[in-house]
């Protein structure tokens, strides 16, 4: 079949791509429109107004010769990391248990899930409670008799970061764990039925079968937990602000601060550009396998 | 020409604040403690009872909060009436933009240039001759609170400068007080090194940081010594796990901890918890070393409308706020100084009145808020939080990072 024997082809569906417009013009317009525009003024000296005084790669030089970037960085990728694994791990394993048919899984369930409903903030000022060594876990502790026992992450400038990635799991391996027990419960009961029958241990079916056949869905998961990664902002300005001293910053963060509190748009630009490349950097290499790969097949 | 005619009229009519036309004027500001809304009462009223309408528009959290929400709502064409500002540079932007009405003609007619003291005030919230901004309070960071309580429990005598506070410090660890309280926030950290570098560095060293940009300066011995002293109080501090300002005073009050460098609205703490300067607590402007004010403040700025009746309103509630009345009334509940020298403020402490002397006697200082530009304000602030909170970086490494900052500060 060729493409010549149905010119009309542009307008098939005409009402659906009518609809579809300003959603597109919408994409273009604020997501590549706008991300162009930040770009351009990134090499400016703009400073609370967005000007055209061009300074090439001063913005740059400056904000990698910043000790407070390069510990953002160090420290997003400490979060990220660790979220990546701890929260796929966590969640399986939750979702794994809850799949065992145990009684009260609607229950567990929503105590799992019941942190997602509540926003970062709140999240952020819980944990800060929690881990405060005046009247957290440190001082429950001590009140049990062990009286030297110290367990202050936010107060110290090495392990601040993982209070923030302790804060982060809790309110993010429910929906994980959601996401999990859905795919777990699209995997045809036939299958677990063949492998019982070939005698294949439990672990040896989730880890070699049903994970494989889960594929999509940890494609969604890891979508969702790495955009979550890199907007990662609230969480911290409600927990630390970013302390001690500028042991927990992150990116998202210093642009923020460096667009409204500093009055100096062009580093502001100049950070977020370099957060939007390093998105790109590992989107483009892993989009390609993932559908340029298929074309091929298909 | 009709309108403008009745515009006239309306302006004058306010002189006598009798005012013809009744005007919203939607009006923000951070100040949201107890102390501080009480104040800003005051200047409501006065505008309430002109005639107009003050809509209040407080803005929760510190000036680092709320300042972006106030610019960026003037940015995006949706302006306030009104609003608070520190005045200097954090407005010059917004000013060279055409963003703010110029107030020139009312400070002229009321002769602002000669009852403003220090005259410096008005430079600050002028641009190229044309006046944007009412200042209406002064504040002084440069002090440092020492509760009596502590050192009787320490048994040695209150200090009375900076050295002899250092050298008590000892003394005061063994009894179990932590010598120097400090909150963890960013501003608090700056703030203690700005106090330290006019105490130790003295005036001229910061004069020539702040106001020439010298990276000379900056690098010097006298700097370095500065550096010293701020390590020393780092370690002074060690034990202090507090987080806002007014939490660190409170350790002060309650005998806790020795001392605390921090501005003059302290003391609006102290008189909440019923202490009496000079005999439950001291203070020591410029740490009892270089008697010496920096005078920073709060000013008010007033985005440019098209409508006349709002810009005449606007007109009349500057007027209103640098008043002799309203002036007392506002800076006795604040705590602060009022801008002008000739009111009359019997009913201020003991605290208020070291400061209207030094004030008068003319030892006053630029602000660092008015010296450099949000840009470089907040690299400084980014180093001393992390010199700070983090002890293996030496005052040497420091000054050196600070150095660099100053040769590129605009």
């Amino acid at each position: 079949m060729s493409e010549a024997k149905r010119p009309v082809q542009l307008f098939r569906n005409m009402s659906a791509k009518i609809a579809a417009i300003p959603m597109i013009l919408t994409a273009l317009v604020i997501f590549v429109g706008c991300t162009i525009w930040t770009i351009v003024h990134s090499f400016t000296k703009s400073k609370l107004l967005p000007n055209t005084r061009w300074v090439g790669f001063d913005q740059y030089e400056r904000l990698f010769s910043q000790n407070r970037w390069l510990i953002s960085i160090e420290n997003i990728a400490i979060y990220g990391i660790c979220t990546l694994i701890f929260s796929l791990v966590i969640g399986f394993l939750l979702a794994a248990m809850l799949d065992q048919k145990i009684r009260f899984e609607d229950t567990f369930r929503t105590i799992f899930l019941y942190p997602f409903a509540l926003s970062f903030i709140v999240t952020g000022l819980v944990w800060q409670w929690v881990l405060n060594p005046e009247f957290g876990i440190q001082s429950i502790v001590r009140g049990l008799g062990w009286e030297s026992f110290t367990f202050d992450p936010l107060y110290n400038a090495e392990l601040v970061i993982y209070g923030v990635l302790i804060a982060g799991l809790w309110q993010g391996t429910g929906l994980i764990m959601c996401l999990m027990l859905a795919g777990l419960r699209g995997i045809d009961e036939d299958i677990w039925k063949a492998a019982r029958v070939d005698g294949i241990p439990m672990w040896k079916t989730y880890l070699f079968i049903v994970i494989p056949m889960m594929r999509p869905v940890f494609i969604t998961t890891l979508v969702i937990i790495a955009a979550g990664i890199v907007k990662v902002y609230d969480l911290v300005v409600a927990q630390t602000n970013g302390g001690p001293g500028i042991a927990s910053e992150v990116p998202a963060k210093y642009v923020y601060d460096y667009m409204f509190q500093n009055q100096n748009l062009g580093q502001g630009f100049a950070a977020s550009t370099v957060m939007l490349v390093t998105v790109l950097i590992i989107l483009i290499p892993w989009a390609y396998l993932e559908f340029g790969g298929k074309k091929q097949n298909g | 020409m009709k309108v403008l005619k009745k515009l006239l009229a309306c302006s004058a009519a306010a002189v006598v604040s009798t005012a013809a036309v009744a005007t919203e004027l939607e009006v923000t500001h951070w100040w949201t403690s107890g102390g501080e809304a009480a104040a800003v009462a005051e200047f409501a009223k006065a505008f309430n009872d002109g005639g107009d309408t003050w809509v209040d528009g407080a803005i929760a959290g510190s000036g680092g909060v709320a300042r972006p929400i106030i610019i960026s709502r003037i940015i995006g064409g949706d302006p306030m009436g009104a609003t608070q500002l520190n005045h200097g540079r954090q407005a010059e932007e917004l000013v060279e933009a055409g963003l703010m009405l110029d107030l020139t003609d009312v400070a002229e007619k009321e002769g602002w240039r000669d009852l403003v003291n220090p005259v410096r005030l008005l430079d600050s919230c002028t641009l190229d001759g044309k006046v944007y901004c009412v200042p209406v309070n002064i504040h002084s960071p440069q002090w440092i609170w020492l509760s009596h309580a502590a050192y009787e429990k320490a048994g040695v005598p209150v200090p009375s400068n900076w050295d002899e506070f250092v050298a008590s410090a000892p003394k005061l660890r063994e009894a179990g007080i932590v010598p120097l309280a400090m909150g963890q926030q960013p501003w608090q950290t700056q703030l203690a090194f700005d106090t330290l570098m006019v105490a130790v560095g003295g005036q001229d060293l910061y004069v020539k940081i702040l106001n020439g940009k010298d990276a000379d300066a900056a690098g010097s011995a006298e700097a370095a010594k500065v550096f010293e002293a701020y390590a020393n109080a780092r370690a002074l501090s060690d034990g202090s796990n507090v987080n806002d300002w007014n939490q660190a005073t409170n350790m002060v009050i309650t005998a806790k901890a020795g001392g605390q460098i921090m501005g003059d609205w302290a003391q609006g703490e102290f008189q909440v918890a019923k202490q009496v300067a000079g005999k439950d607590y001291t203070c020591l402007p410029g740490l009892g070393v270089n008697e010496v004010i920096a005078t920073g403040g709060d000013a008010f700025y007033f985005p440019k409308s098209d409508d006349p009746e709002i810009t005449a309103a606007q007109k009349r509630m500057a007027s209103q706020m640098i008043s002799k009345t309203v002036q007392v009334a506002f800076n006795l509940k604040k705590g602060s100084l009022p801008i002008r020298g000739d009111v009359d403020l019997s009913a201020a402490n003991d605290c208020m009145k070291k400061g209207l002397k030094i004030l008068a006697s003319g030892a006053i200082l630029p602000d660092g808020v008015n010296a450099f530009s949000a840009d470089t304000q907040g690299q400084i602030q980014d180093l001393m939080v992390e010199f700070w909170n983090n002890k293996s970086i030496t005052p040497e490494d420091a000054q050196k990072r600070y150095v660099a900052i100053i040769s590129d500060a605009d």
